[in-house]
């Protein structure tokens, strides 16, 4: 199992949430010193780059508008790091291509990036969370169909080297296409896409791709990554590969459980300081009509108030793994055997106030104690005895959180 | 389907029509609040016209057909339905994004028409790029934007009254309206230029209390239609035909009988 280190970059210095209306979209950027700004930047590109050292992979995402997470412009980072890191595979998950007004730029980025690291790009694709319509200004509706179109785009101009092709396409149109540099990786860098459900999975399992699932924890991951490898199956005539299906959650691994607690609860920020109102949450054509009416009616989350996760449900729920070495891996385990397994952990394990050496402190535990683990884990099973190990576990049921499954999943 | 509801295929799309009452044609072209409020304002006309009253698709349940997209689509829409239905001195009328679709059908082509009523309608923008001539209703919470809507905001429809199909009808009409109206917002930057083509009366109905679309964005209208009359509503917001269904109805037949 590959496990890749991300933070979001967050600005948490912010006043009492009862002060303002959203962390999203609104929040004036009066709240943002610029000198605090620079010292986190440099914090986390050091965070980055001790992932490189420990044997981690990097993951980093973009988000527009927000304290949450302080990248506009993800290929920043990572042109930064794909110069400072040595080793790791550097993983973007990802470029709002639904949302991008020219996806050549991307194609630009990446090969760009994909080439000073020598091949070490990693690309992921997402249609974006609901908060970045009003950002973008791009209407959501059909946002999964402008994604496709702009893959389509990208993936031409990263695999032509015969001189300029057209593309006039019903969003995005160019009429030379002919970029410089062209990817190191041949004939172009892994693809990711970010999945939230089973049948968004299909197209994904069709392209060979990787499905990445943020925080569906047991109650929804089995149905979606049953649903990539049923696709998979299907126009491949084949099993789907373990590193073809990621997971996402927030890590904290401590010395003992009382410091992993601390660590556990400061990661959660994340969740907690979500504070997002409903014509952020649910701007029109994110969500099928049936799910808008529940945010509209309040039903389900998009309610304006921060959202109160508590630590031991989110970790019930398998959003957060949290503990001693030990405690770490047996709830990795678990959850991997339970999802029916998968090829790579994208740890948030970064957020709000955790300091540089309480998050290296995490990180060392887990490259020392738990990766080893896992990586045994992983090679002692095949497809078969996955199954067998899963079938010990039947369905767990969980009360519906409805915001978590609205405002996380994607 | 309702009772009077008919379908007709134009497009390959099965448009949803109203058509009630007999007289003088009047076609009738909802905004983005959907049909449903207009309809008892439909019923008085309806005494004194042959209202034909389209859904826009999208709206009230109904598909939006895969090809569109943007305002236009609705506008060559409505040019076809006049000539498939071969409607002649027809009274055009349009409420908010129904009046900027009105007011797109009449700078192409007038000949079938012989008056236009604009109530509240959206289409032009006439500040300045620093300007927020039209207010962001998508960025706003629910409360306000009824607020603006509204001269008397106890007449905004309650979620809390509504069933939750009908909650389900209206996310899906916010998301036709989005479609329409995304980007440029709520306006078509060309259409100022296109204006003088208006050759048939026009009426412009505006809520005295349009937090949306101020009484100040009518007259800059008023302006740009040759000869077009203004006339302001008291104590109505945004929806006149809502509030002060008597008076709406009093000046349009004041209007058509000219």
């Amino acid at each position: 199992m590959q496990s890749w280190f991300f933070t979001e970059d967050a600005y948490p210095y912010l006043p009492e949430a009862d002060t303002y209306e959203s962390i999203r979209v609104n929040l004036p950027n009066k709240y943002y010193d610029p000198d605090k700004g620079a010292d986190l930047y440099h914090m986390y590109l050091d965070l980055w780059c001790a992932a490189d050292e420990l044997g981690l992979e990097v993951m980093v995402n973009e988000h527009h508008q927000t304290a949450t997470c302080v990248v506009p412009a993800a290929p920043i980072m990572l042109g930064i790091l794909a110069r400072q890191t040595k080793r790791a595979r550097l993983l973007i998950l990802g470029n709002p291509i639904a949302n991008r007004s020219q996806p050549l730029r991307v194609a630009e980025e990446m090969a760009m990036i994909d080439v000073i690291s020598r091949g070490r790009l990693e690309c992921g694709f997402v249609r974006s969370v609901p908060y970045e319509a009003a950002p973008a200004n791009v209407l959501p509706f059909r946002g999964m169909q402008r994604l496709w179109e702009a893959h389509d785009m990208i993936v031409k101009a990263w695999t032509t080297h015969d001189g300029p092709f057209s593309f006039e396409g019903r969003w995005f149109h160019a009429r030379q296409i002919n970029i410089w540099p062209r990817p190191y990786q041949q004939p172009h860098p892994p693809i990711w896409i970010t999945v939230g459900s089973g049948r968004s999975t299909v197209p994904v399992a069709q392209h060979k791709y990787t499905g990445a699932v943020f925080l569906a924890g047991y109650p929804r991951i089995r149905e979606i990554y049953d649903g990539y490898r049923t696709a998979y199956r299907t126009a491949h005539s084949q099993e789907a590969p373990l590193d073809r299906l990621a997971y996402a959650a927030l890590v904290y691994v401590g010395e003992n459980a009382q410091q992993a607690r601390v660590g556990a609860e400061k990661v959660l920020w994340y969740m907690t300081s979500n504070k997002v109102p409903q014509h952020w949450s649910n701007p029109p054509g994110y969500h099928p009509p049936a799910i808008a009416a529940q945010i509209m009616r309040g039903t389900r989350g998009g309610a304006g108030v921060p959202l109160a996760p508590r630590l031991d449900e989110q970790m019930a729920r398998g959003n957060v793994f949290a503990g001693t070495p030990d405690q770490v891996f047996a709830q990795i385990k678990n959850f991997w055997e339970y999802a029916g397994g998968f090829g790579h952990l994208l740890m948030m394990g970064q957020a709000g106030f955790l300091t540089y050496a309480e998050t290296l402190t995490s990180m060392r535990l887990f490259t020392q104690e738990v990766y080893p683990r896992l990586q045994e884990l992983t090679a002692s099973c095949d497809s078969e005895s996955l199954q067998a190990l899963r079938a010990c576990q039947p369905d767990k049921e969980f009360a519906d959180l409805g915001a978590f499954g609205v405002e996380f999943v994607r | 389907m309702q009772a009077g509801v008919n379908t007709i295929a134009i497009q390959g799309i099965d448009l949803q029509v109203v058509r009630q009452g007999a007289g003088r044609p009047l076609l009738l072209l909802h905004g983005g609040d959907g049909p449903q409020g207009l309809a008892p304002f439909l019923t008085r006309l309806a005494v004194r016209f042959e209202v034909i009253a389209p859904m826009h698709p999208g709206f009230a349940g109904t598909a939006i057909p895969e090809h569109f997209d943007t305002l236009e689509d609705l506008v060559y829409l409505y040019l076809d339905l006049l000539d498939v239905l071969d409607l002649h001195e027809v009274i055009l009328m349009g409420m908010s994004m129904g009046g900027w679709v009105a007011v797109e059908i009449a700078v192409r082509n007038t000949s079938r028409l012989s008056q236009i009523i604009l109530v509240d309608a959206v289409g032009i923008k006439p500040g300045d790029r620093d300007t927020r001539d039209i207010v962001d209703i998508f960025g706003l919470p629910a409360p306000e934007v009824a607020k603006l809507l509204f001269h008397d905001p106890a007449q905004a429809p309650s979620l809390a009254t509504m069933t939750d199909e009908q909650v389900t009808r209206l996310a899906g009409d916010r998301i036709a309206h989005a479609m329409y109206t995304w980007e440029p917002y709520m306006h078509n930057p060309k259409l100022q230029y296109w204006l003088h083509r208006i050759n048939v009366p026009t009426l412009l109905l505006w809520g005295a209390s349009d937090g949306v679309v101020p009484v100040a964005y009518a007259e800059a209208y008023r302006q740009m239609i040759p000869g077009a009359t203004l006339v302001v509503i008291p104590e109505a917001g945004h929806l006149p035909h809502i509030e002060q269904p008597d008076l709406v109805l009093q000046h349009v037949l004041a209007f058509v009988a000219r």
